[in-house]
């Protein structure tokens, strides 16, 4: 099968999305450019009324996508950066996450909202936000973090497609990444968590761009004897809870990796539910390993290990296996 | 306004007009009784006093246009055309209501009058405006999008992002400030050093102009020339309505005192209705039996949306959990 990049992955979904659909609009700052490559030959393909660039102004164009898609179109807002979208959270959380709910069901939001994680690359704290647990929390959003080229491109064209909206969190850590993608159309349904290693000793569910750190992990400790089963829930909301309980009832063992901050981490409300629905299953305490609650710092030497690294990764399935607490 | 030169169909619109200032001068004036009586949950924002802008505005309007409100707003879709009696039962919370009781007053949104709700947080609807403009303008068709706004919103972000936007992109959308004179309890002036609103259209690249929000008629046909050039593709407007809500900003909030008597009752004897009567009266549209006539009817009809109202079942508990996805996410419960 063909290899192609992240990034590429994402402009092939919504090429094809574009072709496949009149009424997808592609808006963001500089989106024509396909300054992040995700856009490439777009604008060429569909011109400028459906690669809209605008200015900098975040509230306003992530509410006219809301705006349009209240009336039948279906945008995909390009946000390029996480923590950009903060100056558009009223248009997020009370206008787009909330109005088919308040309005009784009579208007649909079918937009999706893009944006790169950009984080390990001394951007400092204010480009380096894994913003997707504070969005987890708003009912009425969907939130997806694909963590290989594959996932991305299946992803986001069942995104694009939904008639909700849906908040992709894209990880600038996978950007060189390449992976196999086939020629033929799929898409990835949401609540589907994709099991990326089989194993029987303890269960590592890994979002985004921790996956591929807690693969490298579990190759790792197979040399100390220790099977882990690596989970990727792929979606966050909708949670695919049950192919989790299913591995945690088969393991008795929990480990959930996170490149968010730990406290209210995705991977603090799956320890909370597993916790809550498997505790007779369990055989040694969870452990989560995240990154700490502080801001991230602008230099190197600072910031590097400061998110779940494959040694920090194993280091907690070898704890879990010992059956002791968190230190 | 001549005797002579009135044709039916503009006698008829002045008549509708009339018809439904009073429609929303009753639903409210029944609200608050019901509001009064405990039978209202959480709280209202009347707009009485501000019924000529919103009745000229929305007139100016054809049906399948899109009209964005705020939270002041149970009089856009009333007229707009809402029936009254889904309106009143969301007022009451109950199941009936065109929100089947999920938004309540500050949320009422009736889609098959071209309404795209009504948002409770200051300034969030103008950017929505702007996108349904868009979305208009791209599907092909030649519709329209009108957006009610107060004076406190134009100091929002969000205001200024949007004009930007819609003047950039040309989208017909019609931005109508209805400039209350106070936000809270905030007067104009001391939320502004310039107060003449029309004046930012210019510096984004839009006719901007002030109309006496009083007048119905007046409201009416400065909003008319907006929509006509909206219609075409020449782009935005905004228009100013200087008017005034004779109430508190929400019915039952004990507010320090911040307006004087005199300048309530200066306002109150330009009511926006007793104009339109004398305007219609003095054009011999309308004679005093007819005027009793529609008044009559507009109290009527808001009667039989209370007794609508109170009659309705309150929604199912379940029901909480319906209407907020298209595709379903499985909420797990929240106790055990």
């Amino acid at each position: 099968m063909r290899e192609i990049s992240f990034p590429e992955a994402i402009g092939e979904a919504q090429r094809e999305e574009m072709r496949r659909e009149v009424r997808v609009l592609l808006i963001g700052e500089d989106v024509s450019r396909n300054l992040l490559g995700t856009a490439a030959g777009l604008l060429e393909e569909f011109g400028p009324d459906r690669v809209m660039d605008t200015p900098i102004s975040e509230a306003g164009f992530t509410g006219a996508a809301a705006g349009a898609a209240m009336v039948g179109m279906r945008p995909v807002v390009d946000h390029g950066i996480a923590t950009f979208m903060y100056t558009a959270m009223d248009q997020l959380v009370s206008i787009i996450a909330k109005s088919r709910y308040l309005y009784g069901g009579q208007l649909s939001l079918p937009i999706v909202i893009r944006c790169m994680m950009t984080y390990d690359s001394s951007m400092a704290a204010q480009h380096s936000d894994r913003p997707y647990p504070l969005y987890m929390s708003v009912p009425g959003l969907k939130v997806i973090v694909p963590s290989s080229p594959y996932d991305a491109k299946g992803l986001l064209k069942a995104a694009i497609r939904d008639d909700d909206p849906v908040m992709s969190f894209e990880d600038s850590t996978l950007w060189a990444c390449t992976g196999p993608v086939p020629e033929e159309e799929y898409l990835i349904p949401f609540g589907q968590a994709a099991v990326k290693r089989v194993g029987s000793d303890v269960t590592a569910v890994a979002i985004g761009g921790a996956v591929r750190h807690t693969l490298a992990a579990a190759e790792e400790l197979t040399r100390e004897g220790i099977s882990v089963e690596v989970i990727d829930p792929r979606t966050l909301v909708p949670l695919d809870l049950d192919t989790i309980l299913a591995s945690v009832r088969k393991t008795g063992r929990l480990v959930a990796i996170d490149v968010a901050h730990k406290t209210c981490s995705a991977a603090s409300e799956i320890s909370a539910s597993v916790a809550e629905e498997a505790f007779d299953a369990l055989r040694a305490p969870i452990l989560r390993v995240a990154t700490p609650d502080i801001q991230i710092p602008f230099s190197p030497a600072l910031e590097k290990g400061l998110y779940p690294t494959r040694e920090r990764i194993a280091r907690a399935i070898r704890q879990v296996m010992r059956g002791v607490m968190a230190p | 306004m001549g005797t002579d030169a009135i044709a039916p169909e503009q006698r008829e619109r002045l008549i509708e007009m009339y018809r439904r200032m009073l429609r929303i001068r009753s639903f409210e004036e029944a609200a608050l009784r019901l509001k009064a009586e405990g039978r209202i949950p959480g709280a209202i924002h009347p707009s009485i006093g501000q019924e000529g802008e919103i009745v000229g505005a929305c007139l100016a309007l054809r049906p399948d246009d899109y009209m964005v409100g705020n939270h002041r707003s149970h009089g856009h879709p009333i007229a707009k055309g809402a029936a009254l009696e889904g309106l009143m039962a969301e007022l009451l919370g109950k199941v009936t209501g065109v929100n089947h009781g999920k938004g309540g007053s500050l949320h009422l949104c009736d889609v098959s009058v071209g309404s795209l709700g009504e948002t409770s947080s200051v300034g969030s609807g103008l950017p929505i405006a702007v996108g349904a403009a868009l979305g208009a303008k791209r599907m092909g068709t030649d519709r329209v999008c009108l957006c009610f706004f107060g004076e406190g919103a134009a100091n929002e972000g969000t205001f200024h992002e949007s004009l930007n936007l819609a003047a950039l992109w040309r989208v017909p959308v019609i931005f109508l400030c209805e400039n209350n004179l106070y936000g809270g309890c905030t007067s104009a002036d001391r939320e502004m050093r310039l107060t003449n609103i029309p004046q930012r259209a210019h510096v984004y690249g839009m006719p901007g102009e002030a109309v006496d929000g009083q007048s119905a008629i007046a409201v009416y046909q400065t909003v008319s020339r907006a929509v006509a050039r909206a219609r075409v593709g020449a782009g935005p407007s905004l228009i100013e309505a200087k008017t005034y809500r004779y109430l508190e900003h929400a019915v039952g909030m004990a507010l320090p005192s911040y307006r004087d008597e005199a300048e309530v009752a200066e306002w109150r004897r330009r009511d926006p209705i007793a104009l339109h009567r004398a305007a219609l009266s003095e054009a011999q549209v309308q004679d005093a039996a007819q005027a009793a006539a529609v008044e009559a009817q507009a109290r009527a009809a808001a009667e039989a949306a209370v007794e609508f109202a109170l009659r309705s079942p309150f929604p199912e508990p379940h029901t909480a959990f319906e209407q907020l996805y298209s595709t379903p996410v499985r909420v797990r419960p929240g106790s055990h």
